[in-house]
């Protein structure tokens, strides 16, 4: 079965002149504000977005329109509608390129949350990383406010609201809201524990609703269709379409829009081309830091927040990475960690110093000195963070763990009972051997930076192992495919 | 929200430089509220990095405590607290180059340049460390240099692209 893609959130990207407002114009940009503002009252607007069923397309999947209307019964002069734009999902890039392709869409949709909760200010959070997205943004907002479309009074309306930019400096638990509104007033991004919720209490004290920069792009469609219309997309509980960024092994690496509810096997056989260079699909990892991995047996299963959850993984942001039969699920997980213990933020303890262990603890089997005792450990350990951890980051680090030790334990199993990698990727367990093959050519052993390679001209070689330091060199220049790793 | 703070009533007791570009910021702020982070990023687009000086300056000039800033500046990986090179290579060790070999990308120009990640060459020329996630994963392995972005890079390729940089690098320092 073929799929397609439908384009709702990416419905301008590489269609419009991004830094011309009237190409946006000219696509029914900025109706869907004016409709909300002069045909329209709030109650109306948080109705139609609770309707749709959107959910928050940033990681948890909380439905938008429950956001809206608790920011907006929450009592306050002032409220602030922020944008979380901070895309931390190392192998992610749909924030990116819907803020570059379409900028106005996520404006738009501020202003219209804006009207609906009786905010009169906005605040882009995003990354410094992400210099063209910002340049587009800013001038954006300059076009935007030249027409009127920002600022006081828009086109008469009475409705006054006005957008700033803020820019990170680096650190994956700004991702995070309570991190991300410490980090715009000026401090570490340090999360803080919820309740309260930022809708009560966030950016200065005030009543504050955020979103992700995907889950903007979809409520100025969303107003001008219609519920129904969009319901008419995606599953029961996870209505509506998600942006995908399949990296990895796969022949068309790039971003995907589908319907909630599609397979993995349509987006990675069908849409992205499948694997290349004849290998095997081993696991397709989705969720950030925070997922898992998905293995083979799971492909036909349609993707929504529930099912992936129930995988043992999560929607995350929408990053999707591809591995094939090559690459060691012992090194994914230690992958992961290894970011994690970095980005820890370290104000809890059992995300702080038990993340650090977990990563030890990986380390020690990948390098071959593992026990067998170390894979209960690595499970109670992550079970325990999960528990305690203050925020969504410690919450969810040991998944990418616990979901390859639950799929793949006889990886793990290999690494430690016979200190070998069978995917040949753990430098320090990684084995080189001379197969028959060989014939006896000298190549492998004339470029051994040890010289501990040896045979005769036109003989079968050998590597003597204690001296091997598994450089690859050999592996590499052999041109006969006479040297196997394992 | 407050006007622009007093500066902090401590005596000071060190001399710091004075740095009219952060002065010329600051006075483009409506408020000093929030304003730390976005004039470290001036202070770092200026200068290149943050030195205990300038941070020193910042924290007077804001009235924001040095312990503060000086949390806030170690609490940023993108906040250098010590100078950079004049090329700043930068391998992405994101997801999606990491499935693709970026460690041996990374690897290799350790290599070439004779130095570990994190660390700059003896002639002030070369850094080299490692970023996660350009959003180039299309391109995986991502290498930056300074701001170009080289795509599809291959451990072999190290050597070409600081060569390309030692010509233009050579004659300038
Ligand atoms: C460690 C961590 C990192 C996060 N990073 C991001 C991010 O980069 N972008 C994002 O939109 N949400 C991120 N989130 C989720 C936000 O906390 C928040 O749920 C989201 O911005 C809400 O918007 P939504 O309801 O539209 O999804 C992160 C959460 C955690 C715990
Ligand atoms: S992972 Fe390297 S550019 Fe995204």
């Amino acid at each position: 079965m073929s799929v397609s893609q439908v384009r709702i959130a990416l419905r301008n990207c590489g269609v419009i002149n991004p830094e011309n407002i009237k190409d946006y114009i000219a696509r029914g940009g900025y109706d869907a504000m004016a409709k909300c503002l002069f045909a329209m009252s709030q109650d109306e607007v948080i109705d139609i977005i609770k309707k749709s069923g959107l959910r928050g397309r940033g990681g948890a999947g909380f439905p938008t329109g429950i956001k809206w209307e608790t920011a907006r019964r929450a009592q306050s002069d002032v409220k602030y509608v922020l944008c979380n734009a901070d895309e931390g999902d190392p192998g992610a890039f749909m924030d990116r390129s819907v803020l570059e392709g379409d900028p106005h869409a996520v404006l738009e949709a501020m202003a219209i949350c804006g009207y609906a909760i009786g905010a009169r200010e906005g605040v882009i959070y995003v990354r410094a990383e992400y210099p063209l997205a910002v340049k587009r943004l800013q001038i954006a907002i300059e076009q935007a406010t030249e027409l009127g479309l920002f600022g006081e009074n828009i086109l008469g309306s009475g409705f006054s609201f006005t957008m700033r930019l803020y820019f990170g400096a680096g650190a994956f638990v700004c991702g995070e809201e309570t991190s991300l509104m410490n980090s715009v007033q000026g401090g570490r991004g340090e999360p803080r524990l919820k309740p309260p919720f930022p809708a009560n209490v966030g950016l200065w004290n005030k009543p504050t609703n955020i979103n992700n920069v995907e889950t903007y792009a979809n409520v100025p469609t969303i107003i001008r269709n219609g519920a129904d219309w969009y319901r008419g997309f995606g599953t029961e509980k996870s209505p509506g379409t998600k942006v995908f960024a399949v990296v990895g092994k796969v022949n068309k690496v790039g971003l995907v829009e589908v319907p909630m509810g599609t397979t993995l096997r349509d987006i990675i056989e069908g849409i992205a081309g499948g694997i290349p260079n004849g290998k095997r699909f081993k696991a397709a990892q989705t969720g950030g830091p925070s997922g898992g991995c998905i293995p083979a047996e799971h492909l036909d299963t349609p993707i929504d927040y529930e099912s992936l959850i129930a995988l043992g993984s999560m929607m995350g942001s929408g990053g999707m990475i591809v591995m094939d039969e090559d690459d060691c699920m012992v090194g994914i997980a230690k992958f992961y960690l290894t970011f994690t213990a970095e980005e820890s933020c370290g104000k809890c303890t059992p995300c702080r110093v038990g993340n650090m262990r977990l990563l030890e603890t990986l380390t020690r089997i990948t390098d071959g000195h593992g026990v067998e005792e170390d894979l209960t450990s690595l499970e109670n350990l992550g079970a325990t963070i999960k528990d305690t951890a203050l925020c969504g980051l410690g919450q969810s680090s040991p998944n990418p763990i616990l979901s390859t030790l639950h799929y793949f334990k006889d990886e793990y199993l290999a690494h430690v009972r016979e200190h070998r990698c069978p995917a040949g990727t753990c430098q320090k367990l990684v084995r080189y051997r001379i197969t028959d093959k060989c014939v006896g050519c000298t190549v492998c052993a004339r470029n051994c930076p040890v010289s501990c390679i040896s045979g005769d001209r036109k003989q079968k070689h050998s590597i003597d192992q204690s001296r091997c330091i598994k450089c690859g060199v050999c592996f590499s220049k052999c041109r006969f495919g006479a040297i196997v790793k394992g | 929200m407050t006007a622009k703070a007093d500066a902090c009533e401590c005596p000071p007791t060190e001399e710091v430089g004075s740095y009219p570009e952060i002065d010329a910021f600051c006075d483009t702020l409506p408020s000093y509220d929030g304003a730390l982070i976005p004039v470290m990023h001036k202070a770092q687009e200026e200068y290149g990095w943050l030195s205990r000086d300038v941070l020193l300056y910042i924290s007077r000039k804001l009235g924001v405590p040095a312990s503060k800033v000086y949390g806030v500046a170690t609490f940023y990986s993108l906040f250098n607290l010590e100078p950079k090179g004049k090329f700043k290579i930068n391998v992405c060790l994101g997801t999606a180059c990491y499935v693709r070999g970026a460690e041996n990308v990374l690897a290799a120009f350790e290599q070439e340049l004779g130095i570990k990640n994190g660390e700059m060459t003896g002639d002030g020329l070369f850094n080299l460390g490692s970023i996660r996630c350009v959003g180039a994963c299309g391109l995986a392995p991502v290498v930056m240099v300074n701001d170009r972005v080289f795509g599809n890079v291959k451990p072999e390729d190290a050597k070409s692209i600081i060569d390309e940089y030692l010509g233009e690098g050579g004659e300038a320092v």
